[in-house]
């Protein structure tokens, strides 16, 4: 065993690891974010009100139905996605010529109420919601006590990534959407139904948003205010990954999740404040995040 | 002429003072947490006890209107001091109840003293509210720092649980509470191996609970509260802290956590609380009563709001005795006087310093299958009396106390 700044190396490996987990989350929700502004150029604030809500639903599904952490890590994502659709099709689909700000103020509103009338239905102390039998336990590396829900975190959290990159970059559908957010009016002359295109990628990004919220829930305090409390730090990795940049979003989110963990060894009381630190820097030396196109 | 004038001036004022004596307006301000970590321990609730206690209180003393306004300090020293000095100067409000969040309570404390009104504290745990940072204007209800420190840590340590980490949340209750919690381990034979300091509202703790086990603690003491404590012990659940022969020592949790948590993950806790709902009749009437104002489904009031309750009542005691709410030291003075008396805490006496005096219980919480109905969470291990539950006067270093 050997140290590294007073640190033993076995703490620093276990702290690594801890950061990719967290990353893993980071990663999964500023993907929905990345996606919904490279393609819909809406700043999609609700995006931490529906992955609490994605949280939320696993819990009624338990309580209420009495389906467990699997069938809920279906059923969530494609609930919340739907109401993400009705979201698209009632409100965002009338603002997408006008001001950025404007989709942020609408999207932040929303969020807001979401989170009120979470809180008025169910309180801030949060809803008790526990690991999934199959998850349970864990293996010692050596180095530190893995839990194995926390390895499935990171698999499923990479697997999705990498499944949502290979569809907008490398597939045929992703060639149409990238198309369509250049130029609709030609991608429609084609024959192709933009508008249908561009509000099942908002449910799609929503959808992902709810996925790590039935993630989060064994693991984090279920409440309303789960969202809010992580947005603004999944904000900070896309600005830092570039306004969507699909690669960035992942390579930024899973990096930022290492860079807390150090922090947290070395100087915990700063770990809230050290992703707007390089966020600030990032900003200053590259304006569009180290992934962004200048435009 | 002059000389009528005066006369009928002298009249007048007398006749309005007579009958300002006979009908007395007292306006209470709950100032809580509305919406963040610990606005299930406090926030709605405490307003509703707040209501309680002015409706029962102006049932006896039908001359007394009792007025409740709240507002939310969002856990922000400078918005609540800006609502208080709003609701003091403008808004005519007597006295500042609850205030959870000990550095919002401390910047409360003092505003309350430069305008000498009354301030009952519920909802903050640090113990320097009657310590140092006493003032002739502060009331402290419920429970403080040292009385936690030193119920759930004398009771762990003489258990066995002789070397701790402490996961502390890093502001002015957490340092409070890690500070007095590790003087009373090293007082009855303990160490204390090391500590790390966390920003309040952090979700995720794993990386701070490596610490703890790479440091082999026997006990992890969680100076923190509310959203803090439950995500800490529901992620050492995880990562078998207590199958790897470690023990959480929740300093401050409250019935409301306990819920969250739900008992698979909680149970075998053990802290100290003032009160818990089922403690007895008297507890479970005003529950009953509570619950239908909340009107929320498995929500079990905290200490906290009993806090609000039995100190808004004991309060409106003394703005009665003294036929007036304008002084607030000399209500404060009155409220030292007369002994306290409640349906939920006992009988019990408010100190020199401010510190109100009243038996504390160590609890436990059930197993799942213990728990019979909604909301049965504790057993109670030990009551420790009023006269040892909390810090010796001479000890705490107030000024008042002092002389």
């Amino acid at each position: 065993m050997f140290e590294v700044f007073g640190i033993p190396s076995t703490a620093l490996f276990g702290q690594l690891l801890i950061g990719l987990i967290n990353g893993s989350f980071y990663a999964l929700l500023s993907l929905g974010l990345a996606v919904i502004f490279g393609m819909l150029n809406i700043i999609n604030f609700t995006h931490g009100a529906q992955y609490m809500l994605g949280a939320v639903t696993a819990y009624l599904l338990l309580n209420y139905a009495g389906l467990g952490y699997w069938p809920a890590l279906v059923i969530a994502p494609i609930v919340v996605g739907l109401l993400g659709i009705l979201i698209e099709r009632v409100f965002l689909r009338w603002i997408y010529r006008l001001d950025h700000l404007y989709g942020l103020l609408l999207t932040f509103g929303l969020a807001l109420i979401i989170e009120g009338i979470g809180r008025n239905y169910l309180g801030t102390a949060g809803l008790p919601y526990t690991l999934p039998d199959s998850l349970r336990g864990g293996r010692n590396l050596g180095f530190m006590f893995l839990p194995n829900y926390r390895a499935w975190v990171i698999a499923a959290s990479l697997l999705v990534c990498f499944g949502t990159w290979f569809i907008i970059e490398r597939t045929r559908l992703g060639a149409y959407l990238r198309a369509a957010t250049e130029n609709p009016a030609l991608v429609r002359a084609f024959g192709i139904n933009v508008p249908r295109m561009i509000t099942l990628t908002y449910g799609f990004g929503v959808a992902l948003a709810a996925f790590a919220g039935v993630m989060a829930a064994p693991i984090y305090n279920v409440s309303p205010n789960m969202g809010s409390e992580l947005i603004i730090v999944v904000f900070a990795v896309v600005v830092i990954g570039g306004m969507g940049s699909i690669l960035g979003a992942i390579v930024s989110g899973f990096g930022l999740g290492v860079i807390e963990g150090l922090t947290k060894v070395f100087y915990p009381e700063a770990s809230n404040t050290v992703i707007f630190v390089v966020m600030a820097i990032v900003l200053l030396v590259r304006p569009a995040g180290l992934f962004g196109r200048r435009t | 002429m002059r000389k009528i004038l005066g006369s009928a001036a002298l009249a007048v004022a007398l006749a309005c003072g007579g009958a300002h004596a006979q009908q007395i307006h007292v306006k209470v301000g709950v100032l809580t947490d509305m919406a963040s970590l610990y606005a299930d321990d406090t926030g709605i609730g405490s307003v509703i006890a707040a209501k309680l206690a002015a409706e029962d209180f102006m049932k006896t003393h039908p001359n007394v209107k009792v007025e409740v306004v709240s507002a939310d300090h969002q856990n922000k020293a400078d918005i609540g001091t800006n609502i208080a000095n709003q609701w003091f100067d403008v808004d005519h409000v007597d006295m500042i109840a609850d205030v959870p969040n000990s550095g919002v309570a401390l910047a409360i404390a003092q505003v309350t003293a430069q305008k000498n009104k009354v301030f009952v504290a519920s909802g903050p745990a640090t113990s320097d509210l009657t310590g140092p940072k006493c003032t002739p204007n502060t009331v402290h209800w419920t429970y403080d720092t040292w009385m936690l420190a030193n119920g759930t840590g004398k009771a762990i340590v003489k258990n066995g649980g002789d070397t701790w980490f402490f996961l502390t949340s890093d502001y002015a209750f957490g340092h409070a509470l890690e500070r007095d919690t590790a003087a009373v381990v090293t007082a009855n034979g303990g160490k204390v191996l090391g500590a790390v300091r966390h920003p309040i509202n952090t979700s995720d703790f794993s990386s701070f609970l490596l610490q703890a086990q790479a440091s082999k603690a026997k006990i992890i003491g969680l100076a923190n509260a509310g959203g803090d404590t439950i995500n800490a012990i529901k992620q050492g659940a995880e990562f078998g802290i207590v199958a790897g022969g470690q023990k959480f020592a929740g300093l401050l949790v409250f019935a409301p956590d306990v819920a969250a948590l739900g008992l698979k993950t909680a149970q075998g806790l053990m802290f100290t609380e003032t009160w818990y709902w089922d403690l007895n009749d008297g507890s479970r009437d005003w529950t009953k009563r509570w619950a239908k104002e909340r009107n929320a489904q498995g929500k079990v009031p905290s200490m906290n709001m009993a806090g609000v309750y039995a100190g808004t009542l004991h309060y409106l005691k003394a703005v009665a005795a003294l036929g007036s709410a304008a002084d607030g030291k000399a209500v404060v003075a009155e409220m030292k006087k007369i002994p306290t008396d409640d349906p939920l805490f006992g009988k019990g006496t408010v100190r020199i310093d401010g510190r109100v005096l009243h038996p504390a219980y160590l609890f436990e919480v059930k197993k799942p299958e213990e728990s019979k109905y909604p909301g049965d969470f504790y057993h109670v291990r030990a009551t420790i009396p009023a006269d040892e539950a909390f810090r010796p006067l001479k000890d705490g270093h107030c000024p008042l106390a002092s002389g």
